[in-house]
């Protein structure tokens, strides 16, 4: 049985249809990178995957179960932005999941209890390279620095599925190419499967195993909103040739142009 | 260079601030000097002997029949009944609020009507709450807390809608129930933002402690001034006046200062 399971899905907004008929099987500890034009649904895809966004037809099961309706511990998530808490300090924003999990009523932990988290939270920093930072607000670390609080955070959590949409999407290039070696060296510490939704093409050709590529098979010039987008690429990454990547470039930029036209 | 681009130097700010004041203060002195030459005995524009002997008749020395300080009497009076009612209605907005922008269930039920509430007009029910509540302090205080409650309520609900969508998600990505979401992260992000709605909200509970205060009171400095209207004793209340905007701004500055103090993440450019 495959981990996740998405067999003849759809996702519909009254008459417009954001994604139609898509099929995919994904093995435990896999890193698929999404992309596509902006509209084509795969950060719908991934709301839907995290509990945001149910499903209108179809299944989307994980480990033969449906995805539960909300956003739980099953799935962590890192946004473009606004991912760390601003009224919590660096190491406080890491250890605030162990205190939820470990107090239902106060959500704090005292004493011994929180020394002892605070141990595993400080490996955490010192893996994404944040352990000077600790006691700083997130307000003042660089936009790279929060991310990588933000992944520290999910990552501390062991979630079985890690949700990235558009995470390094506001970072400058260099930055951006730190953050790829961090992000692939937890993930083949921890072997969580991730899902990664980027804007980025050549970011999405060359990080994680499989390229999943979301775009409009059919496409009305007088109305963009009529046909649904869905997986017209699934790659193995790594091993696709130039020309395959320079194709699927192609049509999504002539997506990208109908969708604004 | 234009007149937009042209920025006043750190003690031109300063001079700059206190021209208005000193003009007024000017302004007041020589229509007051003139009045007093006319007129000895004016009462409309006093001089400043007249006020610093009113000052200092009514604080620093025993009223003759009650034995007591009359302006510190007033004072303490006023500054509880304010306290007690601005509390108050700070600990309903709290609750109210944070319940409203958080969950949409007591969202849909409680709205309407916290929007309908904050269209009173509080002073139209002032003589409801002095029927209703007696002539005692409750009723005095029922008025701050009627006059100041919802509005804070719709401000605080309206901060807790502030906070990014992508937070809640989060939060609960880390495994956070309702509950834990409310005291973890609404709550704490809301806190500043509370004290800034009573920072607003105290200009009109100033406004309803002083209606109150004049219709039925034995004391508090609103009294005071309605009391000694009758004689057109201006060399009081003007003083008076001039002591309720200290204690205006020394209660404004506090809070802005405990919010710096306590909450850095927030003044620091954290939201």
């Amino acid at each position: 049985m495959s981990f996740i399971t998405v067999k003849n899905l759809w996702k519909e907004y009254g008459d417009q249809v954001v994604l139609e008929n898509l099929n995919l099987d994904v093995k435990k500890g896999e890193f698929c990178t999404l992309v596509g034009a902006s509209g084509c649904g795969k950060s719908t895809f991934l709301k839907m995957l995290l509990g945001q966004e149910q499903p209108s037809r179809g299944v989307l099961d994980l480990e033969g179960e449906p995805f539960p309706a909300q956003p739980d511990r099953n799935r962590g998530i890192v946004f473009q932005r606004y991912s760390v808490f601003p009224h919590l300090s660096v190491r406080e924003n890491v250890l605030l999941g162990l205190e939820l999990e470990q107090k239902p009523l106060l959500g704090k932990l005292f004493g011994k209890a929180r020394q002892e988290a605070l141990k595993q939270v400080d490996a955490m920093l010192e893996a994404v390279g944040l352990s000077g930072a600790a006691t700083k607000w997130p307000h003042e670390l660089s936009g790279g620095m929060q991310q990588r609080l933000a992944i520290a955070q999910s990552f501390l959590m062991r979630p079985r599925v890690l949700l990235l949409d558009e995470p390094f999407g506001a970072l400058d290039p260099g930055i951006r190419n730190d953050m790829h070696q961090l992000l692939l060296r937890l993930w083949k510490e921890t072997g969580t499967t991730i899902f990664m939704v980027t804007h980025d093409l050549h970011e999405g050709f060359r990080l994680g195993t499989r390229l999943l590529v979301f775009d409009k098979v059919r496409r009305d010039p007088h109305d963009p909103q009529a046909f649904g987008a869905t997986i017209t690429y699934d790659l193995p990454i790594g091993k696709t040739d130039s020309d395959l990547l320079d194709a699927i470039e192609t049509n999504v930029n002539k997506t990208a142009r109908n969708q604004a036209a | 260079m234009r007149l937009i681009n042209r920025h006043p130097g750190r003690l031109s700010v300063v001079i700059l601030g206190l021209i208005p004041f000193a003009l007024l203060i000017l302004l007041y002195g020589i229509a007051s000097q003139q009045r007093l030459a006319e007129n000895p005995s004016d009462k409309l524009l006093p001089g400043l002997e007249k006020m610093t002997a009113a000052v200092e008749r009514m604080a620093f020395q025993e009223n003759r029949r009650s034995g007591d300080y009359l302006m510190l009497v007033d004072t303490t009076a006023s500054l509880e009944r304010l306290g007690i009612g601005v509390g108050i209605a700070a600990l309903m907005a709290l609750i109210v609020g944070i319940l409203n922008g958080t969950l949409p269930l007591f969202r849909a039920s409680m709205a309407p009507l916290v929007s309908a509430a904050s269209m009173v007009p509080p002073l139209a029910i002032l003589p409801i709450l002095f029927i209703v509540f007696g002539l005692g302090e409750l009723s005095k205080v029922m008025l701050i807390v009627i006059g100041t409650a919802p509005v804070m309520m719709r401000d605080v609900a309206q901060r807790v809608r502030e906070i990014p969508q992508e937070q809640f998600i989060k939060i609960q990505t880390l495994g956070a129930n309702s509950w834990q979401v409310i005291i973890r992260m609404v709550l704490p992000q809301v806190m500043p933002r509370l004290i800034d709605a009573m920072r607003l909200s105290l200009g009109p509970a100033w406004l309803f402690l002083i209606a109150a205060e004049a219709i039925a009171a034995t004391e508090g400095l609103g009294y005071r001034i309605f009391l000694v209207r009758r004689y057109l004793a201006m060399d009081v209340i003007l003083p008076y006046v001039i002591w309720i905007t200290i204690l205006a701004i020394i209660i404004d500055q506090c809070l802005r200062l405990t919010n710096r103090k306590l909450f850095p993440w927030y003044n620091a450019g954290g939201n």
